[in-house]
């Protein structure tokens, strides 16, 4: 095979192969200087220089001079008038030539067993998704067939990796000559190579996008560690490696807007600055990406038009989708525009013969040629240090260049030629002489009458005779050899067939008549076509749809700006001594309540009449699992190191929804997968900010920890992972605060500096500190005190205790530890340890001094909690005004931000909702939810939202068919129609109530990466 | 968007067995009058009477109206300042047939293997023990339509009243409609590794076609069955959707979207039977389809997401609205597996607050559900002639500040409205030393 590959190689590459001294001949040696002069060309050196009618030298593989030059006498000479020379694209991020390993067939599955330990065998380190070992270069070898589509787009050079893992080892630089690999490297380990994706690794752990960072963040610091030899740590390839790496160029493949700002903030922790890989989308967030001072690679894999004839079809596909689809060809364009460094790749394409369209696309787009021209050639060699070897025409680089017959970028130039390392790979070689032009044809039969006309040759395919009338021929030319036939009269009685061959402008060959008779023919050139297309591209008028943020229907054009805001005549609960407030008038000003009285006037200030209405302050959801990119690390009993923090999403429309229900603050915990669960992150619902914008600022940080059956894992019938029991559980925190505090000791003890600095101990460090707090998922009685009992053996307290259905059989326990409760109203039987649920249990525990918060721990409840809080006066009979501090003071007060939010008082933050009617009440909805004195909803606004999105929908659907009609139906086959998933994320507690393409990722699903 | 169940990944039993609740007693049947008196009284069809009585004779209403006086020694409850109401109905549920939803297998009883299951019959597994139902009853529901599920034909339900010693007690219509579950035609996304990966196999359109065409294949063989005498071979299936023929059944399809309704309208026009789309909430999209082909609807879940992020944000709270605007006939559910299905009045309250009158929202938890099960003749309203089903409240029952029970009657018997959770409450209050 491999034999017969080579032959058909031989074909295209018309270059003798270069001898490897070390191998054995089979047959007489063929040594070859390889020596060619190019002359009479237009050569664009690089991005800055372009020489006419220059001369390019080449020798042995490499270019020896370019511009004027006396060509020595060994040289092939190449006329090449009126032909263009570029350096060759190089492919910033590819596989060529590497093979991808696939997935095994089983997928992690939360209730099938974990495989709790990595499976590759030798002296590696604990992770299997950990791949430093990898080295692109021991893989690599010569793929022809990809080579050639390669070469065909213009490119000479790519870096080649493994595209595989968390850590993805090292890639290569290669050349796509089809020599021996040893010939083609250009570069052995030219960048090394990371991700969120942990790729075919089937070990369990991380099993989230929070459990990829704290890996990355975890390896830097072992690897750091392990730079001192531990003695206890044996020799550790994994980490000995990534050590080594760490000199060369860091390139992390993000492939999303988001992800590029969380693999940027590794790198700023651990002072590494990557070469970030993006996805198509982060033209949408250019001021962030900005902020990264990385260098990017951009795909141009642009979305394919959604299937939208079928308008019940079109219904799941979403206003998001549509204007992505619109808008991701702007994405090069953006990055030029912002002055960001980029390299562009064929990455990610499903058809890498697309690139060169996309790639007109882009510049139709705003993309301008000579920053794609920088970003093929210069760029991705400077990033990947190549830059002496490839990426212009310059004396002692690879002779790797492109010969075109126009400018690069011209919608009718072709690539004739692509040299590789000196070598000729034919591309449309067809094209290299001009054909179009009229000919002076002459016929010859075998008496020696001659006949003339005049031939007219528009292309390689077709022309016409002039006799009389015109006739059309049929013509074909593949470069050297041509044949032509046509036919003279309409009934085709005669015809004449023509084969030829061409020596520049002359054709010469035989044929023959209608009769069989032999003739000889000639046809010269008289007058060439001239070539148009030399101005190079068009543009086109452009009407594309704005981008929001977010990229939903409910984002918003520009970001909504803090005012003074008067709300007058309102009821106001202020949740203080001085309880509701009737007619009464609350300004905010930069962000803070700044006078609650009556008669208030600013002239300033956005008045807001609040007559019959009711002002809240904002309601916090002390639960919720929000706007994160993933909830659950659960692939073990103790994930201490993850933090919601790192993988905030601030596109989630929950946000918005939920501010329709009045929530203004969120506590994003993770999920109850297991026993001590991941660091939280408390949010203000900043609707349309960035990730790291939407955070609380200066609140205490938090953690989950979880009890009970999820933790133990009692839906899995195959459970292996410890714990199966409650006893179990018990003992997981035990063990956890022992390791810690001897790990804290260690810490302090003469040998700190050699501790293993370990995230998961850091985190529970901080519990013993009182730098950080827990918030516990907990249901029945005797593992509630039996967390109280561990924490209060080792100095610290459960800050509170979240769901907490039987808190009321302990209410007193509870009491006396200091804990707060957060629970729901009615939830109750959805499993068996909630079998004792009570609806009275936040009223029982509230009557007991508790301070008790309703949750959500639902999308959907979250919108709203407030009615939720109103059955407190159902069950048990609370008054109204404490009701209502269950889903503001009071999850305010347990998560210590009781000085910033959770009441109305001058000084504290503008997070206020103006209700319909009364807050309690089933028939009360928010009219405007503020935070920090922005309104983030407002139900006017979202009425002409609903109209706005309609007609862009139909102005975005009406455009997609537009385009769609020239398509042919059935090539390829039928295209699917596709519904613009939502993910939904939770806690895997219980079942939820959402929307129907909803895809609801639980406990230990791979998700989001 | 209710999650698949999927029985082999709850393998796992338990030996625990659901207990009824020993000291809460059924009410013995009622002989007699009983007045209530001095109540605004909602009817249920739309109609208020305030400062209103109801004079009740062998568990069935004889009189409602203002004037009506009490003889000497009658029984009489003072509902003065209070608010009476038909008793509420929750129309498709698992109660009784699902008492501890995830975990417990050996607490289930509501999906049986198999995908044409016509003859599997609810009312033989429902538990009237069930700790669930006194937590309904102490919430004003009284009566519900017990649902199998799984499949693509699940079986019969039947309404039960929820105050009975035993499921033949607690018959109140047997067999009263067959339900269907139509496949969808939404491609799905494979689970695992990436959040948005199509599936990869077959075209759901033509797969779902496939089935839908083997539903009416069975019903088309069905009906040539039933429409001879007598059989060599008696075939239980077809027999036991008789009544779909005769019109004394209805067909409950359970469907969410509109090409699933189109579907069901397709049924309609086939088979001329009696349809309830259950579930539906896309009906928005095809009131108007729905009100011309006279198919009812029964919305599972008010408080759900919307079905896409375009979607109006408080799209399911107004699709009650939709509906009645159109003239759809529609009853409101409550689904909700982990409030156990005791909201089912704020469901309604909720869909006043987006459109519905407080005695449209009332309606379409009690007089509608009843004609959609079948039962209107007997219950549904405060009306003459009907069963004395009946709920009083301290206030408004649709808003969670007011909706406190106060007395309910079955078939005229006052119904215990005890429940684990007042248990419980009073046993802590106990230990507490609270009030």
């Amino acid at each position: 095979m491999r034999k017969l590959l080579l032959t058909l190689a031989a074909l295209m590459a018309i270059e003798a192969v270069w001898a490897q001294e070390s191998f054995p001949v089979n047959g007489v040696a063929d040594p070859r200087e390889g020596c060619y002069a190019f002359t009479h060309a237009t050569i664009v050196k690089d991005g800055q220089t372009t020489l006419k009618d220059a001369t390019l030298l080449i020798r042995k593989g490499k270019i020896i001079s370019v511009g004027k030059a006396d060509v020595p006498a060994d040289a092939v000479v190449i006329d090449c008038t009126g032909k263009y020379l570029y350096p060759s694209f190089i492919d910033a991020y590819s596989d060529y030539g590497v093979p991808t390993p696939q997935r095994e067939a089983r997928q992690f599955n939360f209730r099938g067993p974990s495989q709790i330990e990595s499976d590759q065998k030798g002296a590696y380190g604990w992770n299997q998704a950990i791949h430093t070992d990898v080295d692109a270069i021991r893989l690599f070898t010569v793929d022809e067939a990809k080579a050639k589509t390669l070469r065909s787009l213009g490119f000479g050079t790519v870096f080649t990796l493994q595209k595989d893992g968390i850590a993805r080892g090292t890639g290569a630089v290669v050349t796509l000559a089809e020599e021996k690999e040893n010939l083609d490297i250009v570069k052995e380990k030219a960048a090394a190579v990371y991700s969120f994706n942990k790729g075919t690794s089937t070990q369990s752990y991380p099993s989230s996008m929070m459990g990829s960072i704290a890996l990355l963040r975890q390896t830097y610091l072992d690897a750091a560690w392990y730079k001192n030899s531990p003695p206890g740590e044996g020799l550790n390839l994994s980490l000995q490696y990534w050590n080594e790496e760490q000199s060369l160029p860091q390139i992390f493949d993000a492939s999303d807007k988001w992800n590029v700002m969380r693999a940027d903030r590794i790198g700023d922790e651990f002072g590494v600055q990557y070469i970030i890989k993006g996805g198509g989308n982060e033209y949408q967030r250019m001021e962030d990406m900005k902020a990264t001072n990385a260098s990017f690679i951009l795909p141009l894999n642009f979305p394919d038009a959604p299937e939208v004839e079928d308008p019940n079809d079109a219904r799941f596909v979403s206003l998001e989708d549509m204007k992505h689809w619109e808008l991701a060809p702007t994405e090069a364009g953006a990055f030029e525009k912002k002055g960001i460094t980029f390299a562009l790749t064929t990455a990610d394409l499903k058809d890498p013969k697309t690139f060169l369209s996309n790639l007109r696309k882009a510049m139709d787009y705003g993309l301008s040629e000579a920053a794609a021209f920088e970003a093929l050639t210069k760029v991705p060699a400077t990033l990947l240090g190549v830059y002496d070897k490839v990426g212009s025409l310059d004396a002692g680089k690879l002779a790797n260049f492109v010969i075109t017959n126009g400018p690069i970028f011209g919608e009718k130039t072709s690539f004739l030629q692509n040299w590789v390392q000196g070598i000729r790979y034919d591309v449309k070689n067809a094209d290299w002489n001009t054909i179009s032009g009229t000919y002076t044809l002459n016929l010859a039969d075998a008496s020696g009458n001659h006949q003339t006309y005049t031939l007219t040759v528009k292309n390689t395919t077709s022309g016409s005779i002039v006799q009389n009338d015109t006739t059309q021929v049929k013509l074909a030319f593949d470069g050297k050899l041509v044949k032509m036939s046509w036919s003279f009269g309409r009934k085709a009685r005669t015809s004449i067939r023509l084969s030829g061959a061409t020596t520049d402008s002359l054709w010469s060959g035989t044929g023959l008549d209608t009769a069989g008779n032999l003739l000889q023919w000639t046809a010269s050139l008289t007058q060439a076509t001239a070539p148009v297309d030399s101005a190079g591209r068009r543009k086109m008028p452009l009407h594309l749809g704005k981008l929001t943020y977010p990229m939903d229907g409910y984002g918003w054009d520009t970001l909504p700006k803090q005012q003074a805001i008067l709300i007058k005549n309102a009821r106001v609960w202020t949740n203080e001594a001085q309880g509701r407030l009737e007619n009464t008038d609350v300004l905010v000003r930069n962000g803070k309540i700044a006078a609650i009285g009556q008669n208030l006037s600013a002239a300033d200030a956005l008045v807001i009449d609040g007559t019959g209405k009711e002002l809240t302050p904002g309601i916090i959801d002390e639960h919720s699992h929000i706007a994160a990119a993933s909830i659950n690390e659960g692939a073990q009993s103790v994930t201490s190191e993850v933090r919601i923090a790192d993988n905030l999403n601030p596109d989630d429309i929950q946000i918005y929804r939920q501010l329709a229900g009045g929530v203004t603050t969120s506590h994003i915990l993770h999920g109850s997968a297991n026993s001590i669960g991941g660091q939280t992150q408390l949010i203000k619902l900043r609707w349309g900010v960035d990730d790291t914008s939407l955070k609380f600022k200066g609140a205490d940080p938090f953690i989950k920890f979880a009890l009970g059956e999820n933790v133990k894992r009692t839906t899995s019938s195959q459970n292996n992972r410890f714990p199966d029991t409650r006893m179990g559980v018990d003992q997981v925190f035990v063990d956890a605060f022992q390791r810690a505090t001897d790990y804290e000791n260690a810490l302090k003890g003469p040998n700190g500096k050699f501790v293993r600095r370990d995230l998961e101990l850091d985190a529970l460090v901080e519990i013993m500190n009182h730098k950080r707090f827990i918030t516990c998922h907990s249901y029945v009685q005797s593992e509630i005190t039996a967390l109280m009992r561990v924490a209060e053996h080792y100095g610290f307290k459960v800050n509170t205790f979240t769901h907490i259905l039987e808190g009321y059989k302990v209410a007193d326990k509870m009491k006396a530890h200091g804990a707060n409760t957060s629970t729901f109203s009615d939830w109750w039987a959805y499993k068996m340890e909630v079998q004792d649920a009570i609806a009275y249990n936040a009223s029982l525990m509230h009557q007991m001094g508790l301070n008790v918060c309703i949750n959500s721990d639902d999308a959907e409840q979250a919108r709203h909690l407030n009615q939720e809080a109103a059955k407190g006066i159902k069950y048990g009979g609370m008054s109204e005004e404490d009701a209502f501090k269950m889903v503001s003071l009071n999850p305010a007060i347990a998560l210590h931000v009781a000085d910033k939010v959770g009441s109305i008082k001058v000084g504290k933050d503008a997070d206020l909702v103006l209700w319909s009617a009364n807050p309690l009440s089933i028939y009360a909805h928010p009219e405007k939810t503020i935070v920090d004195g922005t309104i983030y909803f407002d139900v006017d606004r979202d009425l002409q939202l609903r109209k706005d999105i309609s007609a862009e929908r139909n102005r975005l659907i009406a455009k997609i068919l537009a385009e769609k009609s020239g398509d042919t139906p059935g090539a390829g086959g039928p295209r699917r129609f596709r519904p613009s998933y939502e993910v939904l994320l939770s806690c895997g507690d219980h079942d939820h109530h959402n929307g129907l393409i909803t895809v609801d990722y639980q406990d230990g699903d791979d998700d989001g990466k | 968007m209710r999650k698949i169940y999927i029985p082999l990944l709850t393998l796992l039993t338990s030996g625990y067995i659901a207990k009824g609740q020993a000291d809460i007693y059924p009410a013995p049947a009622e002989k007699g009058k009983i007045f209530i008196s001095g109540g605004t009284i909602h009817v249920g069809n739309g109609q208020v009477i305030e400062n209103g009585s109801i004079e009740i004779d062998n568990g069935k209403i004889v009189q409602v109206g203002q004037n009506i006086t009490p003889a000497n020694g009658d029984k009489v409850i003072d509902a003065k300042g209070k608010q009476i109401y038909p008793g509420l109905i929750l129309p498709v549920t698992d109660l009784g047939l699902k008492e501890i939803a995830e975990g417990v297998r050996g607490s289930n009883d509501f999906e049986e293997i198999g995908d044409l299951n016509p003859d599997i019959r609810s009312i033989v597994a429902y538990n009237t023990d069930s700790k669930i139902t006194n937590t309904l009853k102490s919430n004003g529901i009284l009566l519900a339509g017990v649902t199998p599920e799984g499949g693509s034909i699940s079986g019969s339900s039947s309404v039960v009243q929820l105050d009975a010693w035993n499921y033949e007690d607690a018959a109140y219509k047997l067999d009263n409609g067959i339900h269907v579950n139509l496949p969808s035609f939404i491609p799905r996304p494979r689970r695992g590794f990436g959040p948005n990966r199509p599936e990869a196999g077959d075209d759901p359109t033509a797969k779902a076609l496939e089935k839908v065409e083997e539903l009416k294949s069975f019903f088309r063989q069905a009906k040539a069955y039933l429409a001879e005498s007598t059989h060599k071979q008696v075939n239980i299936k077809f027999e036991s959707v008789k009544g779909l023929f005769t019109g004394q059944q209805r067909l409950f399809i359970h469907c969410e979207e509109v090409k699933q309704m189109l579907i069901a309208v397709d049924f309609a026009k086939e088979f001329h039977f009696n349809l309830v789309l259950v579930g539906a909430s896309d009906s928005w999209l095809v009131a108007d389809l729905l009100a011309q082909n006279h198919i009812s609807v029964i919305l599972d879940q008010e408080h759900a997401l919307p079905n896409t992020v375009d979607d109006d944000v408080d799209q399911p709270y107004k699709t009650p609205y939709e509906l009645q605007k159109a003239g759809v006939l529609f009853a409101l559910n409550d689904r909700h597996d982990e409030t156990r299905y005791r909201n089912l009045m704020f469901n309604a309250g909720t869909a006043a607050a987006y459109g519905l009158t407080k005695e449209q929202a009332l309606q379409a938890i009690t007089l509608n559900s009843a004609k959609i099960l079948g039962i209107d003749d007997r219950t549904g309203s405060l009306e003459t002639g009907k069963d004395a089903n009946i709920v009083i409240s301290e206030g408004d029952i649709l808003d969670m500040r007011t909706s406190i029970v106060t007395y309910a009657l079955i078939q005229g018997r006052e119904v215990s409205l005890d429940d684990h959770g007042k248990q419980l409450y009073a046993r802590y209050k106990y230990k507490y030393g609270l009030k």
